[in-house]
């Protein structure tokens, strides 16, 4: 089923040993000249590449202080060595958390320093060729920006933020990647990574609202474009349609119905996601979330609430405002903005929700913490809410739940393995050896405690899951979404 | 007064500003540069307090290199809290009268050089031994080690193998530090100590010794978890704005 060997999981070492360049292949597809058209950038690889890029290495160190300190404060202890799913999943040490980062420290030193400069050797300093520049194409996409190695790291150096400056550099050269920057290019042009226009949108939520009733009975609504309503639900695009998303989306509807409180979507801004993250540019990232100030305000809500997405998260909870606040015209009784989590967890404390675990009793569920959640973000009001709120929220809708073993799981979590916009068939074999850390500790819970579902709260987790579970030896349909467990336990009509 | 005294004295003197001097001007580049998201690996502090005590936890304990590796954090606390010790007990040499806790910690600072070398020994054997640690070294990271091994071994060996003229040596410190200048003991292992800590002093701000201002910079650490309640906007950020409705 693969043209590429898929780790045993029985026999792979919790430990590997290096092996150079195994995965120096991989490499996602370029971005076509009109679509880096779109985000601003050249075409195509420039002739004066060498000088733009180093200059675009130059306003870099002086606009990100992460970048400046963190370029120089590695000290090469090797703490981070074994906490790259990449690595552990492909062996390659270029996938070490340090060696990327090394990737282009290397040429940092060599023109930004004073070492590299004169005694290149010494410190392992190279000049920016060609042949260095497609490696940083290479392993710059084989990263999801996940953040583990950070948690590890005793300066907190964050690969990830080497990993977006990589990938922004690279698109000043014109070197973009296809998946990332077309889907940026759709979010401009049609308001979604999945490029579903607003008359699509109607039709599957009619269609949804059909499906409820058939279902249960009851007329649950997903509105568009309501102007007036009370809150706007900005979700990513996946859950439209895509399976285990929409059972999620499902059960959105089914919680704001029986809270009675007014919602709507928006067709302008019809996507949670923001890939400007991924490709570390932040005029593209804040031109994506202000489309989210521009619904909030075209359609008079008052309170703006997230759907189930890890990275969309993240750039929700920790850069919305400062993107595209302050958000002064919202409710102020509110966080801006606040997760469906959160919301429902709320509901369900002030026992405003009727839940009937035993609708669950089929399956054995395990929470799988989707890494910008857990580590780049929160919920509720104290440190630690994302990793307890989703769970209390699966505990009070199901009587089965297991947490997988301790060091896979809160700000250990491993990545679903196709986070930080690697979510593309072209990098199939990353992908799923990327989710061997993850997969291991499903096989142990599985075995040992008979789980049988995987819960996940964000949209490339359930899409990346359904898709690379089965060179496990899983089923799709073992990955569920939070709000698909809430929907299948949510007693709808009025409260008894 | 000797030729040695002269060139010992100038070398400190170079080596003095080079350190401050580049640290300071690295702390101000630091500083000056904008962090201009909020990227706290959470779960972070909420408040100041709490990024106090996250960063007091992370600089005297190694908090997150503990939860990472076991072998690292014990070799190098062993080393930095023996350096540590070691230093507090060289103020011996730079104070007059000696403060009463200099004088106390004495017997430690000797047997601390121990942990020192030993914690080095310990981080050279990973870098050479685990093939994951020895592919990310480069000459410089081996170099650094050899030096400080060496300052430590020929710091020991004055303590507990060849005493050197303490009160001389003390007299040319006081001397270069009030620019009264006297002569140094022409005595072999002092001096290859001496240099050798004065190249120390000359390469930290060139090398990767810059993780100790960078610490306190690391916006992963160093940040309060409050990006709702409170809006973080850098400057170069809040001109992008000014086209905005
Ligand atoms: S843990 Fe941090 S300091 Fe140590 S090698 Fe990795 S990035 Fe460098
Ligand atoms: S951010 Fe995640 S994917 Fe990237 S190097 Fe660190 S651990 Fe690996």
């Amino acid at each position: 089923m693969a043209d590429f060997e898929v780790p045993d999981l029985k026999t792979y070492p919790r430990l590997p040993h290096i092996h150079e360049g195994v995965m120096a292949h991989s490499k996602p597809f370029l971005a076509k000249p009109e679509m880096q058209a779109d985000l601003g950038f050249p075409g195509e690889l420039i002739d004066n590449w060498q000088e733009v890029a180093l200059d675009k290495m130059g306003e870099l160190l002086g606009k990100y202080r992460s970048f400046q300190v963190y370029l120089d404060s590695c000290v090469k202890c090797g703490a981070c060595t074994d906490k790259c799913h990449y690595f552990l999943g492909t062996t390659d040490p270029k996938n070490m958390p340090v060696a990327r980062q090394d990737l282009l420290r290397k040429v940092y030193r060599r023109y930004f320093t004073f070492a590299g400069k004169y005694f290149p050797k010494l410190v392992g300093a190279v000049d920016l060729t060609k042949d260095v520049l497609d490696e940083w194409y290479s392993y710059f996409h084989q990263c999801s920006q996940c953040r583990r190695c950070s948690v590890f790291c005793p300066y907190g150096i964050d690969t990830a933020e080497i990993s977006m400056a990589a990938r922004e550099i690279l698109d000043s050269v014109g070197l973009g990647q296809k998946y990332c920057n077309e889907i940026i290019g759709k979010v401009f042009k049609i308001g979604n990574n999945l490029g579903l226009p607003g008359p699509a949108l109607k039709d599957t939520l009619e269609g949804l609202e059909e499906d409820v009733l058939d279902d249960t009975g009851v007329e649950v609504r997903y509105p568009l474009d309501e102007k007036g309503a009370e809150v706007l639900l900005i979700t990513p695009s996946a859950d439209f349609f895509a399976e285990p998303h929409v059972d999620g989306l499902i059960g959105y509807g089914k919680v704001f119905h029986q809270a009675g409180i007014s919602w709507t979507m928006s067709s302008y801004a019809s996507e949670a996601a923001n890939f400007g993250m991924f490709i570390g540019s932040y005029e593209n990232m804040r031109k994506v979330a202000l489309r989210i100030r521009k619904a909030a305000l075209d359609l008079g809500v008052k309170r703006i609430v997230f759907g189930e997405c890890g990275h969309a998260w993240r750039v929700a909870y920790s850069f919305l405002n400062t993107l595209a606040g302050p958000f002064d015209f919202l409710d102020p009784r509110y966080p801006v903005p606040q997760h469906i989590c959160e919301f429902t967890w709320d509901l369900i404390q002030r026992g405003a929700l009727t839940l009937d675990k035993s609708a669950n009793d089929d399956m054995v569920v395990t929470f799988h913490d989707s890494c910008n959640v857990a580590r780049a973000s929160r919920m509720g009001d104290k440190p630690g809410g994302q990793f307890h709120i989703p769970r209390e929220i699966i505990k009070a809708t199901c009587n089965h739940f297991v947490d997988m073993p301790i060091d896979t799981i809160h700000d250990s979590t491993f990545c679903c393995g196709g986070g930080g916009g690697l979510l593309t068939d072209d990098l199939m074999e990353l992908r799923v050896k990327g989710a061997m850390p993850r997969m291991r500790a499903l096989k142990q819970v599985a075995e040992e405690n008979g789980v049988t579902h995987m819960a996940a709260i964000c949209a490339i987790c359930k899409s990346q899951f359904t898709k690379v579970i089965p060179y496990y030896g899983f089923t799709m349909d073992q990955i569920v979404s939070v709000h698909q467990l809430v929907s299948n336990a949510i007693v709808l009509g009025a409260k008894q | 007064m000797s030729a040695v005294t002269v060139v010992y004295a100038l070398l400190f003197y170079v080596a003095t500003a080079i350190l401050v001097g580049g640290l300071a001007y690295r702390i101000y580049k630091y500083a000056k540069t904008p962090a201009p998201l909020k990227i706290p690996t959470t779960p972070a502090p909420v408040t100041g307090f709490g990024v106090v005590l996250r960063m007091f936890r992370e600089v005297a304990f190694f908090e997150s290199l503990f939860r990472s590796n076991k072998w690292i954090w014990l070799f190098g606390a062993l080393f930095h809290f023996g350096l540590f010790l070691v230093l507090a007990r060289h103020l011996r040499y730079f104070t007059q009268p000696v403060w009463l806790w200099v004088y106390l910690i004495q017997p430690f600072g000797k047997y601390a050089a121990f942990a020192m070398v030993a914690g080095l020994l310990g981080l050279w054997g990973r870098r050479l031994l685990v093939d994951r640690v020895r592919y990310i070294s480069a000459p410089s990271d081996h170099l650094m080690l050899a030096l400080l091994v060496g300052i430590g071994l020929s710091g020991a060996s004055m303590t507990f193998v060849s005493h050197t003229d303490i009160v001389s040596l003390k007299a040319f410190i006081l001397g270069l530090i009030y620019f009264d200048w006297q002569p140094l003991p022409a005595d072999g292992l002092l001096l290859i100590h001496l240099a050798l800590v004065a190249t120390l002093m000359i390469v930290f701000p060139i090398s990767k010794l810059l993780h100790v201002p960078g610490v306190f910079f690391s916006p992963t650490r160093n940040q309060i978890d409050n990006p709702r309640e409170k809006r973080h906007l850098a400057p170069w950020a809040a001109e992008l704005e000014r086209d905005r409705t």
